[in-house]
């Protein structure tokens, strides 16, 4: 097993060496290798890219009370405590379903070693996902009422109101506090120049919570001792500030809440059933709803009983077999009417995918100048449009450089990251690219920062994201930290669970 | 509670109970398979005539009634009636209900599907520890359940469930094993078997301090309240659960549930032998039916 020890002596033997690719470009390619992967010693990260607990041979200040720690521990120590982890998460029934096996729970892979921010930057990054929440829900505000932005010529009209993701049933609507988007999981990653960037905004139906709980759980249970050393700031109040969010998107005083899941065969239902729990309310399915009166009611053992929030993890084109697709049994048919009367709320709402839209993405800082007078706190990437010619020309010949994505895809499918896809696969994605440009965006690679993870053979740096949660009603309310998804495979840069990515516990530690 | 919630929790714990019953059941007929060989007429396929499945072993197996081959039919195979069966859809019951359990009781339901999973890749060699593995896991649900869960509805529908499966248990059992008034070594053996197979042979001892016979095996399996899989327990249960249930509804189900406690708390022995106990359990068997039908129209299906 390679320890840190000597993993950072290996670093600093070859960071001598210098990167020959443009930073926005370094992927560590070196990591792709499947031989060295097998390797007992493995490589350090290409020196190009950041590692989130060293910096050179030396860890950063806020791992350094970790990295000691873990020098203390003996192979033997770490490993043990690692299967441990994966045998409580198997009998926790921690799972999620891969989209090429639905018949199979997966066990979400999860990693022990955690993910450190200090405070200081933590606090950076909860400002600008405020502000960026913010400007967000004042966008679907606009869109579905005045459309200033578009007026004012922000924004190309066409983009917005001919989205797919843009409901015309939300038009004139006036929700409880505008917020459109209750819950949001906003992808960063941090990219070799040791800055964050907004990879995505999720205002759908994002997921993952459960495992960032599951995974302080865990790591409660197997590292006490470092809980009792580090100043590690708490998440387990998610749920009741989830609770309070939820509550305040319905006018009534003490409103009826429950979770909507399409049912136990979908990839999330694990945490559709823990929030339910973990917030003391029902989970639902379509079918134990019904529309009467104008109200929606549930089917319980004492008769109807009355919904005022539903808290619902369907997608928009499922809810109402009357409003949108009509093959769906997953939704209540007649919920949209009720909605747009204003006696059931439903977060997050229809039609709020429209600003998480990679098309509309480019705009996120404009939004922000927009509505808050402010300049952006978070970066966005650079993003070139497809539709735009310009932009379409410049990407054609960049192909093998650059990460291509589909502008309604989600879980890291129909993308191109070029410096890892074959000649042929560039030169069939180029076709897919011309027979439908406006489709697509593209974006530099980006050179996810890495972390060290448990693998077979040791310790191994593998490329890490972070997706923090983001409440909105009355207040925005984040707890510190999110979800860390760590590539399990060496080199790989696709961390979203659909494809078998894995968890990390992410620490934001005051004093550090 | 959710309607739905509410048949899931039922039927999680009518499957855990079933498949604790048949371990018993299976693990008392290995017992028995001694007595085969000196007795061809000793009753083999009891476990198959109580879950209605012996064309279904025939077809599988032929005519050959082996310990062995009861054992992978009815313990491991994917046939409906399985342990392996009942312990896949406890599992998917409290999978569906799974907002409503405890942490702890999850973790309990879910481990025992992982242990049967096991079970299945690699049958153990020695079948009745997988009996006693089977009957501990289903005790230790209950018990986290009595110890853990609030008193809540989602706790009486999972105590219904365990007592309504466990009457239905006990009264077949009774009514395939009972033979009325016999003498010798065969009778005897029988009937230890069918004590056996519902834990009652200590408290048979306890009750009559006497060597077993038919009419007071019945006595103790039907009318005696602390037997705990009698009848008249597991209906002195019934009918305190049923009221504490939230809501207005299912007074039919209140009803019959409130009667058959009662004519099994007052009923005579004499009566039930002078009418037929086979004719006795008969009706029994339908009244529960329709109790479990009731039920399910009342709390568990469509409001």
């Amino acid at each position: 097993m390679v320890r840190v020890g000597a993993f950072s002596a290996i670093r600093s033997v070859l960071s001598g060496r210098a990167s020959m690719a443009h930073p926005l470009l370094n992927i560590g390619l070196m990591l792709v290798c499947p031989e060295c992967a097998a390797m007992p010693s493995l490589p350090p990260p290409n020196p190009g890219l950041y590692d989130e607990m060293f910096d050179g041979a030396t860890p950063r200040a806020h791992y350094a009370a970790y990295a000691q720690w873990l020098d203390g521990l003996s192979d033997e120590a770490l490993s043990a405590r690692q299967r441990e982890a994966d045998l409580l998460f198997r009998r926790h029934g921690v799972t999620f379903t891969l989209r090429d096996n639905p018949a199979l729970d997966r066990q979400i892979p999860f990693d022990i070693v955690p993910r450190i921010l200090p405070a200081h930057e933590w606090v950076q990054l909860e400002r600008g996902l405020r502000q960026r929440l913010a400007a967000l829900n004042a966008f679907l505000h606009d869109i579905y009422h005045d459309r200033d932005i578009l007026r004012a010529g922000v924004i190309p009209p066409e983009q917005v109101l001919t989205n797919p993701q843009y409901q015309v049933a939300m038009h004139g609507l006036d929700l409880p506090n505008r917020v459109y988007a209750h819950v949001a999981g906003v992808d960063l990653a941090r990219h070799s120049d040791g800055a964050f960037y907004v990879l995505e905004d999720n205002l759908c139906v994002p997921s993952g919570v459960s495992y960032m709980l599951e995974s302080r759980k865990m790591m409660r249970r197997l590292f006490p001792e470092l809980f009792a050393r580090l100043d590690i700031a708490p998440v387990e109040h998610y749920a009741s500030l989830l609770l309070s969010t939820l509550r305040e998107a319905s006018p009534v005083a003490q409103p009826t809440v429950v979770v909507l899941t399409p049912g136990r065969h979908n990839a999330a239902y694990f945490e559709h059933a823990f929030l339910a729990r973990q917030m003391g309310v029902e989970l639902v399915e379509g079918q134990d709803l019904f529309v009467q009166n104008d109200r929606v009611w549930m089917r319980t053992t004492a008769g109807p009983q009355a919904v005022d929030v539903i808290y619902r993890r369907i997608d928009d084109a499922f809810l109402d077999p009357l409003a949108f697709n009509p093959d769906s049994l997953l939704g209540v048919p007649g919920l949209l009417s009720v909605y747009r009367k204003g006696q059931v709320a439903l977060c997050n709402a229809p039609g709020a995918g429209v600003a998480d839209d990679k098309s509309i993405y480019p705009y996120v800082p404009d939004m922000i100048r927009f509505y808050l007078g402010q300049e952006p706190l978070l970066n966005n990437v650079q993003t070139w449009q497809l539709r735009k010619p310009d932009d379409l020309a410049y990407v054609l010949t960049r192909l093998p450089e650059l990460v291509v994505k589909e502008v309604h895809g989600s879980g890291g499918y129909g993308m191109l990251i070029g410096p890892l896809a074959s000649r042929a696969e560039i030169a069939e994605f180029r076709q897919r690219i011309l027979a439908a440009p406006a489709n697509y965006i593209a974006q530099p690679t980006l050179a996810l920062s890495t972390c060290p993870s448990v693998v077979e053979a040791g310790l191994a740096p593998r490329h890490v994201d972070l997706r923090p949660f983001v409440l909105s009603g009355g207040d925005i309310r984040i707890v510190a930290g999110g979800l860390s998804r760590v590539a399990m495979q060496a080199g790989s840069l696709v961390v979203n669970s659909a494809q078998g990515g894995g968890a990390k516990d992410t620490w934001i530690v005051e004093g550090a | 509670m959710l309607a739905r919630t509410a048949a899931n929790l039922y039927w999680m714990s009518r499957y855990l109970e079933r498949a604790e019953n048949l371990a018993r059941v299976l693990e008392v007929n290995q017992g028995l398979a001694w007595l085969k060989a000196a007795r061809p007429g000793e009753d083999m396929a009891a476990p198959l005539r109580l879950t209605d499945s012996e064309a279904a072993f025939a077809a599988q197996h032929g005519a050959e009634l082996t310990p062995a081959a009861l054992w992978a039919f009815l313990g491991f195979s994917a046939h409906p009636a399985s342990i392996r069966s009942c312990l896949a859809r406890a599992r998917d019951n409290a999978d569906a209900a799974r907002d409503a359990l405890t942490g702890e009781m999850w973790q309990a339901i879910h481990a025992t599907w992982l242990g049967m999973q096991a079970a299945i890749d690699a049958p153990p060699a020695d079948p009745a520890n997988f009996a006693d593995w089977v009957k501990e896991r289903s005790q230790l649900f209950r018990g986290i359940t009595y110890g853990a869960i609030h008193r809540n509805d989602a706790y009486r529908f999972i105590r219904l469930g365990t007592f309504i499966e466990r009457a239905d248990n006990t009264a077949r059992l009774l009514k395939l094993r009972y033979r009325g008034h016999r003498a010798g070594m065969a009778d005897h053996y029988g009937l230890m078997a069918l004590l056996e197979s519902v834990s009652a042979q200590d408290a048979y001892l306890a009750v009559y301090h006497d060597t077993v016979s038919a009419p007071k095996v019945a006595e103790l399996l039907l009318l005696n309240p602390d037997a705990p899989r009698s009848l008249a327990a597991c209906f002195a249960e019934i009918r305190q659960i049923l009221p504490q249930i939230g809501g207005p509804r299912g007074r039919a189900a209140k009803k019959r549930a409130t009667e058959l406690a009662a004519a099994l708390e007052y009923g005579e022995l004499q009566d039930i032998l002078a009418h037929g106990l086979q004719n006795y359990l008969g009706e029994f068997l339908d009244q529960l039916t329709q109790l479990n039908d009731e039920l399910h129209a009342a709390y568990m299906e469509a409001a």
